[in-house]
């Protein structure tokens, strides 16, 4: 049994990952978190830097929560990724960060979310980023 | 002075608003290409070729232009924020560009190599101006021997100096001289490679060789690698320097030009090796030679000047003896030959109007990236996240429109998918692609001159040699193939004895 977090680098992964926290530490479960790319753009700004992911490392282990990082290129979309490893670790919960989306972006390149909270096995816990966080630029 | 009363018509071609808008385009859309790694400015105006049906030629080449000096300007902003460089002629921008960007200084180093070009460019445009008809004025006096023999230097040159092995750069102009006979034997009629098919009479159309070695090919070779961790990006705001930066950058800029021109001038195979000279000049010259490998400015405004220097001094060949040294100025030739131009000695005669109006857009188009860049580049940096499936999508959509327009026929999509693949196993097997493609559209040339030079003569062979302008160059090749490999055996002559 473990959590599953979907991390990117926004206002709304960081909530995510905050929530996700509080949750392992509740339960007393293990903490996935999941960071990945298609790898199909040279640069892709949804993928944690090395840096970056060195602090999440740090600020879980300063939680005391048992966890695991796991950052992947694949051909997969991040939804798929998380509903497998999901599927895979038996997960108790998914937790992901939920943002505002235009209904054309939606038609256009569809929504990870919803892909996750339709088709996960176990339940799904949504964040909004706080609404005094700042956008990024 | 002739040449000034000439370049001020010129400016009076480049001046008409329709011309200027496609000054515009072109260094948009060069500076878009040089970011983008794998695309370069050889294959963006490959893909754009099937314009020329419907330009006027001063049109076409003014757009064509504005991508070539466009490219080399985009390469650096790629080198500089993602250490990959976006264009072949940036590699060595990456060295010192990369560390500067690390230790917070992209903007300095965004706005020196911008700087640079720009001052590069103009200088090396004006120089592209007083030099051509001196050129011109010599290569009159050329006859077919000779125009032979500066046509073997300039493939003996890019194809032993450019890459690491000669012999693959040999194999890749022997593809290339081989594909260029394909067709009607000029001379006796005869028909040559064509497999008994009508379609390959008239040969192939130098769109769909170049479409399908640099588009086509290079999209299989994407889609065969496609997945790839994404790099980090450095993130940067407009492009300024410091007083300091301003001190430290204006002599490489300078030398960086002097170096840069006449080696595009010559057939040396484009920037490569400039631009590594100028960077090894500036570790030696530089005051703080501890800084260089921790991100040194001259490092960065030394190479830069140099590639864009060497763009111009490109031009020079290419506008006054029809001689391409770039894979961009082949297919700038291409482009010529699909309007009937022949250049050579005779188009500053015969086109004044083309050649200078080129020139003075050069000159309009380089303002034009230095506004463009010094405040743009973070919106130029964003083109990277694109994703490559859609780009490449794009691409060979084009491809194939170019390759279809050229004669309306489907014959000509199969042969864009048969040599895609050639430039896919090229690319697979490290042969360069740059000396195929000159050996395709120099190549029907140099065979011209040949055949000339040996019916001047009789078919004696000495009539290739028999004046001393060939010979020299004989002399030239011949030092090139002979001195490199025997230094290198001197050097590692002395290990060998230690061993025995």
């Amino acid at each position: 049994m473990a959590i599953i977090v979907g991390y990117v680098p926004t206002p709304e992964g960081i909530a995510a990952l905050d929530s996700a926290i509080e949750e392992a530490r509740l339960r007393g479960q293990r903490l996935v978190v999941v960071n990945s790319s298609r790898g199909e753009a040279l640069v892709d700004k949804r993928f944690a830097s090395g840096a970056e992911w060195q602090s999440i490392e740090q600020r879980l282990t300063d939680s005391g929560v048992d966890h695991e990082l796991t950052q992947l290129v694949a051909s997969k979309d991040a939804a798929d990724q998380i509903l497998r490893l999901a599927e895979e670790l038996n997960a108790e919960l998914i937790v992901i960060g939920l943002r505002r989306r235009t209904p054309v972006g939606k038609l256009i390149l569809g929504s990870q979310a919803q892909t996750i909270l339709l088709e996960a096995e176990c339940p799904v816990l949504a964040i909004k980023s706080h609404p005094t966080s700042p956008e990024p630029a | 002075m002739d040449a000034l009363s000439e370049l001020l018509n010129g400016f009076a071609t480049a001046a008409h608003p329709t011309n200027l808008l496609y000054a515009f385009v072109g260094v948009l859309l060069g500076t878009a290409i040089g970011v983008l790694p794998g695309i370069g400015p050889a294959m963006t105006i490959a893909l754009l070729l099937p314009l020329t049906y419907a330009l006027e030629p001063t049109q076409a080449f003014i757009m064509f232009a504005g991508i070539y000096y466009g490219g080399m300007y985009g390469g650096s902003t790629t080198s500089i924020l993602l250490n990959t460089p976006g264009e072949s002629a940036s590699v060595v921008t990456a060295i010192e560009g990369n560390k500067m960007a690390r230790k917070g200084r992209a903007a300095a180093a965004l706005a020196t190599a911008a700087i640079g070009s720009f001052i590069a460019g103009t200088i090396g445009t004006l120089a592209l101006a007083l030099v051509a008809p001196g050129v011109v004025k010599l290569a009159i006096k050329m006859g077919a021997p000779d125009y032979f023999a500066v046509m073997v230097l300039a493939f003996i040159a890019v194809t032993t100096v450019l890459g690491s092995s000669k012999i693959r750069g040999l194999a890749a102009l022997a593809i290339g001289l081989l594909v260029g006979t394909i067709g009607i034997d000029p001379t006796s009629g005869q028909q040559r490679l064509t497999l008994g098919l009508p379609e390959l009479a008239d040969g192939i159309d130098v769109v769909v060789v170049a479409v399908g070695l640099f588009a086509v090919g290079e999209a299989l070779w994407i889609a065969a690698h496609l997945r790839r961790t994404p790099a980090e990006i450095i993130s940067v705001g407009a492009a300024r320097m410091t007083r300091e930066d301003w001190r430290r950058s204006w002599k490489p800029w300078l030398r960086g030009t002097a170096i840069g021109f006449p080696f595009g001038a010559i057939p040396a195979g484009g920037a490569e090796i400039p631009t590594f000279l100028s960077y090894v000049t500036e570790k030696k010259l530089s005051k703080h030679p501890e800084e260089f490998g921790q991100g040194a400015i001259e490092g960065v405004a030394g190479p830069e000047a140099t590639n864009n220097a060497s763009a111009a001094g490109g031009l020079v060949p290419l506008l006054t003896l029809g001689i391409p040294t770039t894979a961009t100025a082949a297919v700038m030739l291409g482009a010529f030959q699909g309007y009937g131009i022949q250049p050579g000695t005779r188009l500053l005669q015969t086109q004044p109007e083309l050649v200078w109006g080129l020139v003075a857009s050069l000159f309009i188009g380089n303002v034009i990236l230095l506004a463009l860049n010094l405040p743009l580049a973070p919106m130029w940096a964003k083109l990277l996240r694109i994703p490559r499936p859609y780009l490449y999508a794009g691409i060979l959509f084009f491809a194939s429109i170019g390759a279809y327009a050229a004669n309306l026929s489907t014959f000509d999509l199969w042969l864009l998918l048969v040599l895609g693949a050639l430039g896919f196993g090229m690319r697979r097997f490290g042969l360069p692609v740059v000396p195929a493609i000159i050996g395709i559209i120099l190549g029907p040339t140099a065979e011209v001159q040949l055949r000339r030079a040996l019916q001047i003569s009789d078919g004696h062979i000495s009539g290739l040699t028999d004046t001393w302008f060939a010979k020299i160059v004989y002399v030239v090749i011949l030092l090139v193939l002979v001195v490199p490999p025997i230094v290198t055996r001197l050097r590692t002559r002395e290990p060998v004895k230690v061993g025995d």
